[in-house]
C-alpha cells in the first residue's frame, strides 16, 4: 500500500470518527475538538486530492478561526455536560435504516462515478499552480458570483452588529 | 543501505527532521539563557554566572530540573485536554519550523542536491499561517481544562488576542505577497535577491513597493500573536498568576515554555524571510570575501573567549570556556574551507537575522511595560487593522498603476 493511500484511509477513519465523537460527546468542548478533527482530516484529504490551497485554507477558516470562535464563547458561557436522551421512535424505526440506505446509495453511485475512476480528479485546482489557477477562475469567470458572496457576507456581519449593539 | 536508494527523499526528510529537531530544541534552550543574559545587562544585573562559565550550563541544568519536579495534575481537571493542551501547544510549534527554509533550495551536499528545509511546500506561507492558526488552541485548552478561575480568564484574554492580532498578521504579510506574487517561500526569497536595498522591507527596485509599514505591523502583531512584553496579557502574573498556564507543572509547563520560545523562532523566522530576504547577503555578489565571514566571526568569536579565559576565569570554569573556545576556533577554521564556506553561507545569514530580530524581542521585553487590556483591543482594532489594511490597498495600487507607469 503505497503511502498517499494509506493516508488516505488513516484520515477517513479519523475525520468518520471524529465525526460520531462529535454528536457522542458530552462535554462541549470535547464536541468542538472532535470537529476540529474533523476539518483537519479533510484539509489532509484535499492535500491528497492534490489542492493544497484548498487545504491551508480549510484549516486557516475552519480550525483556525471558526472552531476557535465556538471553543471561546463554550469557554465564556462555561456550558456543562449535556444529557443524553433516548431514541426517539421516530429516529430508531425510520432515521436509522434510511440513513443506511443512504451511505450505500451514496457510496454505490461514487463507485460507479467517473469521478472514482478518473486518474486526475483535482482539475484545475490541482498541481503546484493551483493558487494561480483558482484566483484565475474565481476573479475573471466566476466574478459576479464571487462579489455577490462578499456582499452578502458583509451584509451577515452588519447584520450581526446591529444584533449585538447594546439599545441607546 | 537499498532502502536509502530506493526511498531517498523518505530518508532525507527523516534525517532532515531529526536534525532540525536537535537544533531547534537546543537553540530554545540556549535562546531562554539569552533572554535571560540580556535582560539582566539591561537592568544592571549579571544573570546566569554559577552553573558554567556564564551560566552556559544553566539551560541544561534547568531541563533537568524540570524533568524531575513532581508532576502535579490537579484532581478536578478535564484529564484529556489537559494532557493534550501542552502537547498540541508544542507540537505545532515545531511543526511550522518544518516549512522554514535555512538556506538556498538546491545545494550540494554528499553529492547529491538538497534543500535547506525539510518540506519546500508551494504555498509554504499559506501553510505557517494554518499551523499557527490552530497553535491557539493550546492556549484557550489549557485554560479551560484547568478548570481553576485564573487560567480561565488567561485562556479567554489570549484567544481573542491572538484572534484578533492574526488578522492583521496576515493582512500585513499580504503585501509582501503581491509584492512577490507567489506563497512559495524560496522564490519570496529569490525576488529580493540583490544588496540589502532590494529586500522587500526597503524594496525599491523593479517597481516594488517598500514594504516597511507592512513590516512594522507585522513585528506588532508577531509580538502579541506570541503572547510576549508588552502584549504578555495572557500570563499577566500582577493579575493572573501565571494565566493560562497556572495549574500546569514540571515537565508539561516546560512544553508550554518551549511552545513560547519555538513561536517567537517561527515568527522571527517569517520576518526574515518575507523582509529581509531569508538566506541571502546582505552585501552585494561581486564581493567575493564575504564567503569567509562565517568562519571570520567564529574565529573572532574564539579570540574573544580564549581572552575571558586566561583574564576572568578561575577553576572549572576556565576548562569549561576553555573547551567553548576550542570549539569556536574548530568550526572557524572548518568553516574557513571553501566548500564547507559555500554550503554555510545560506543558514549562516538566515542565523544572523533570526538572531537581530530575537534580540529586539528581548530587549523589548527589558523595555517596555504591559498594556493594558482594553488598550490591547482597540490598539489592535482601530490601529494596526487600518494601517495593515492601507498598506495592502496602497500596495496593490502601486504595483497596478504605478509599475505600469514608471
Amino acid at each position: 500500500m503505497s503511502l498517499p493511500v494509506l493516508m488516505f484511509f488513516v484520515c477517513g477513519v479519523l475525520a468518520v470518527t471524529g465525526a460520531i465523537l462529535l454528536i457522542w460527546a458530552k462535554e462541549p468542548i470535547h464536541s468542538a475538538l472532535a470537529l476540529i478533527l474533523v476539518m483537519v482530516s479533510l484539509a489532509v484529504l484535499y492535500l491528497l486530492l492534490g489542492a493544497p490551497f484548498i487545504a491551508a485554507i480549510q484549516i486557516i477558516v475552519y480550525a483556525g478561526a471558526i472552531m476557535v470562535l465556538f471553543v471561546f464563547v463554550i469557554m465564556l458561557l462555561n456550558a456543562g455536560a449535556e444529557e443524553h436522551t433516548d431514541f426517539s421512535r421516530l429516529a430508531k424505526y425510520i432515521g436509522l435504516p434510511l440513513g443506511v440506505i443512504l451511505i450505500f446509495w451514496a457510496a454505490h453511485w461514487l463507485w460507479r462515478s467517473p469521478v472514482a475512476t478518473a486518474e486526475g480528479t483535482g482539475g484545475l485546482i490541482a498541481g503546484p499552480d493551483s493558487t494561480r489557477n483558482l484566483s484565475v477562475q474565481l476573479f475573471r469567470q466566476y466574478l459576479f458570483p464571487f462579489e455577490a458572496t462578499s456582499i452578502l457576507i458583509l451584509i451577515a456581519i452588519l447584520g450581526a452588529l446591529v444584533l449585538a449593539r447594546k439599545e441607546e | 543501505m537499498e532502502f536509502i536508494s530506493q526511498h531517498p527523499v523518505l530518508v532525507a526528510s527523516v534525517v532532515k527532521t531529526l536534525v532540525l529537531l536537535f537544533i531547534v530544541m537546543t537553540a530554545l534552550a540556549y535562546l531562554t539563557w539569552l533572554e535571560r543574559k540580556v535582560i539582566a545587562h539591561i537592568q544592571s544585573r549579571w544573570g546566569p554566572y554559577f552553573v558554567g562559565a556564564h551560566g552556559l550550563l544553566q539551560p541544561l541544568a534547568d531541563g533537568l530540573k524540570f524533568l524531575f519536579k513532581e508532576d502535579i495534575t490537579p484532581p478536578v481537571t478535564d484529564k484529556l485536554v489537559y494532557m493534550l493542551a501542552p502537547f498540541l501547544a508544542l507540537s505545532l510549534a515545531l511543526t511550522a519550523i518544518a516549512l522554514i527554509p535555512f538556506g538556498p533550495p538546491s545545494v550540494v551536499f554528499l553529492h547529491g542536491q538538497q534543500a535547506f528545509s525539510v518540506a519546500d511546500v508551494g504555498i509554504g506561507l499559506l501553510m505557517v499561517f494554518a499551523i499557527t492558526s490552530i497553535g491557539v488552541y493550546g492556549v484557550a485548552l489549557a485554560g479551560w481544562s484547568s478548570n481553576s478561575k485564573y487560567p480561565l480568564m488567561g485562556g479567554l484574554r489570549s484567544s481573542a488576542q491572538m484572534i484578533s492580532y492574526e488578522v492583521s498578521l496576515t493582512m500585513s504579510v499580504i503585501g509582501v505577497v503581491l509584492v512577490a506574487g507567489t506563497l512559495n517561500f524560496n522564490e519570496v526569497i529569490q525576488r529580493q535577491s540583490g544588496p540589502f536595498w532590494h529586500w522587500n522591507v526597503l524594496g525599491i527596485h523593479n517597481g516594488a513597493f517598500p514594504q516597511i509599514v507592512g513590516f512594522l505591523c507585522y513585528l506588532t502583531a508577531a509580538i502579541a500573536e506570541t503572547n510576549r512584553v508588552p502584549f504578555d496579557l495572557p500570563e499577566a502574573e500582577t493579575e493572573l498568576v501565571a494565566g493560562f498556564h497556572t495549574e500546569y507543572s514540571s515537565f508539561k509547563f516546560a512544553m508550554f515554555f518551549m511552545a513560547e520560545y519555538a513561536n517567537m523562532i517561527t515568527v522571527s523566522c517569517l520576518a526574515t524571510i518575507l523582509f529581509f530576504g531569508g538566506w541571502l547577503s546582505p552585501l552585494p555578489d561581486s564581493w567575493a570575501w564575504q564567503t569567509f565571514l562565517p568562519g571570520a566571526g567564529l574565529v573572532l568569536l574564539g579570540i574573544y573567549c580564549a581572552y575571558d579565559t586566561v583574564t576572568q576565569m578561575r577553576g572549572i570554569a576556565r576548562i569549561q570556556l576553555g573547551v567553548v573556545t576550542l570549539l569556536c576556533f574548530g568550526a572557524g577554521l572548518l568553516c574557513l574551507i571553501p566548500a564547507v564556506a559555500s554550503v554555510i553561507q545560506g543558514p549562516f545569514w538566515f542565523t544572523t537575522k533570526i538572531l537581530i530580530i530575537l534580540f529586539f524581542y528581548i530587549w523589548m521585553r527589558g523595555t517596555l511595560p504591559r498594556f493594558r487590556y482594553d488598550q490591547l483591543m482597540s490598539f489592535g482594532w482601530k490601529l494596526l487593522l487600518p494601517v495593515s489594511l492601507a498598506n495592502l490597498v496602497i500596495t496593490a495600487a502601486w504595483l497596478v498603476f504605478g509599475a505600469r507607469h514608471g
